[in-house]
């Protein structure tokens, strides 16, 4: 399923937040959306996702959802958002009781994602008995499981420690082999986008506006190599002189709007 | 010169609370046997302050004599009839409050220009309603307890994560899933210490409506016991409410430990 925004435009009372924000996202793609500091990554993908009202511009899939699919548009939460009172296969199941699935049908699927995101043994483990990588590997579970034709993830990585960080990046990029779903992936870290997404799309600060769309020339699979270490880490360098100076400015507005209520 | 050599001090202890099993026991046999010696010493008047041993007493002379099924099974009656519901009504109207824009906005100054007023205040206004007999108290302890009940629920379903509502609605859940398994299973906690504090409000208000026109219940036997100068049954009936309050926090502490494993 492909995703096309054209001019998207978005302001929270008298403050706009998103201007003139178009692009298209291809079947089976993944864009990194980067930006300052309150430059309107995370409005977006609530405005893609339809959890924000849509003031200007358009949002549209174009295509048919993949077989099986429950929830075209599904998100990967920064903070996880797991119910604390349920366990993993309960937060999985959270996502399929209110779709007309067989008891058989929809414990298959959770059987099959747990497996897929290695959390098989820990089917009945409560979230607060998981470590934070373990954590979001339940919110990606939770959201493989309704074969999703674009997933949203915002920030999925920057709650955990690098090291797992890492090992989620590689487990994410086996998952996206595997579904080939399409990706909006909003994040801080320069790193994670030049490994994970097929492009960078950077915001400049506030108002959120197209600055530059980076295509990523290697292979996603083959950027875990050392003879693609230089190149990736030029890339990574290139965008964060992209998006330095504005981040320094963003930096000072928003501690000036602190300082001034 | 050998450089100075310090052993590093442990410094980190404290502030930090152990379970300790045993003292709430110890803690009671010392105010009971304190209390004992000192009506035995004769530092404390039997006409006004019986020994425990009198109250003991009194207490077996209750049981004996059948009285004390009678008292405690009006009580009981009484105050669970008025909270369970108080507690539902409570619970619907905090339930509404805490989700729907228009029934916060019309019920939030209700409830701040209501709460405040003494519930047994309305007791002889109660009455007039509905006469003398049981549902003006029922009624009584229903409506003290019906206020804190919507603060704490509401309050409670305010206090579930945003978090959880938005990613539930991410996946298409509807109001009625969100509400059912999601904002009803957050709020449990803050439900529940609520029910803390309004059983204890049905407490004091069943004491309070029992002691006007009604001669069964322990607040009537309080009452009666006090006009006669019977200090003994007046300290076992308050001895009654305590045990009574015990159990009603053992069986919360009960459904809690049950309903909140996951915390």
């Amino acid at each position: 399923m492909r995703l096309l925004l054209r001019q998207v435009g978005h302001h929270y009372a008298d403050l706009p937040v998103l201007e003139d924000i178009s692009l298209d996202v291809a079947q089976g793609e993944t864009v990194a959306i980067i930006g300052p500091s309150g430059c309107g990554k995370s409005t977006l993908l609530n405005l893609v996702g339809g959890l924000l009202p849509l003031q200007q511009g358009s949002i549209e899939t174009l295509g048919a959802p993949p077989p099986g699919c429950l929830n075209p548009l599904t998100f990967v939460f920064q903070d996880f958002a797991l119910l604390p009172w349920r366990d993993v296969a309960g937060n999985v199941a959270l996502a399929l009781e209110h779709h007309d699935l067989s008891r058989v049908e929809r414990d298959a699927r959770i059987q099959d994602v747990l497996a897929l995101c290695g959390l098989s043994d820990f089917a009945k483990a409560l979230p607060k008995q998981l470590s934070g990588g373990m954590r979001q590997r339940v919110g990606i579970a939770r959201a493989i499981a309704v074969r999703p034709a674009v997933l949203l993830m915002d920030e999925p990585l920057s709650a955990l420690d690098a090291q797992t960080r890492e090992l989620l990046m590689e487990d994410l990029l086996a998952i996206w082999g595997r579904e080939r779903t399409t990706t909006l992936y909003v994040t801080h870290n320069l790193a994670e986008a030049v490994r994970l997404a097929d492009r960078v799309m950077v915001l400049s600060r506030r108002p959120g506006k197209v600055k530059t769309i980076i295509g990523i020339p290697i292979p996603v699979l083959e950027r875990g190599k050392p003879q693609h270490a230089a190149a990736l880490a030029a890339l990574q360098e290139d965008l964060w002189q992209s998006i330095k100076i504005e981040a320094q400015v963003a930096d000072r507005e928003m501690l000036g709007e602190a300082q001034h209520g | 010169m050998a450089e100075p050599r310090t052993r590093i001090a442990f410094r980190g202890g404290g502030f930090v609370l152990g379970n300790r099993r045993w003292a709430p026991w110890i803690a009671f046999v010392i105010i009971i046997a304190g209390w004992e010696a000192a009506s035995l010493s004769g530092l404390l008047p039997a006409l006004f302050m019986p020994a425990p041993h009198e109250v003991i007493a009194a207490l077996r002379d209750l049981v004996n004599s059948g009285k004390l099924g009678n008292h405690i099974g009006a009580s009981l009656y009484r105050v669970l009839v008025g909270w369970a519901l108080g507690t539902s009504c409570g619970l619907v109207a905090g339930f509404a409050m805490g989700v729907f824009s228009m029934a916060r906005a019309a019920g939030l100054p209700v409830v701040a220009a209501l709460f405040p007023i003494p519930k047994i205040a309305l007791l002889p206004l109660l009455i007039l309603w509905f006469g003398i007999g049981e549902p003006s108290k029922v009624a009584t302890i229903a409506l003290g307890v019906f206020f804190p009940t919507v603060v704490s629920t509401f309050s409670a379903v305010d206090a579930v994560p945003r978090n959880l509502i938005r990613m539930a609605q991410s996946f298409g859940l509807g109001m009625p899933d969100i509400l059912r398994k999601v904002v009803w299973p957050g709020a449990l906690p803050g439900i529940l210490a609520g029910f803390r504090i309004s059983s204890s409000i049905a407490l004091i208000l069943l004491v309070s409506a029992e002691m006007i026109g009604t001669q069964v219940g322990i607040g009537a036997f309080i009452l009666g016991a006090g006009n006669l100068m019977q200090t003994d049954q007046l300290v076992a009936g308050v001895v009654l409410l305590s045990i009574l309050g015990l159990a009603i926090s053992f069986l919360l502490s009960l459904a809690e430990k049950t309903l909140l494993r996951w915390r």
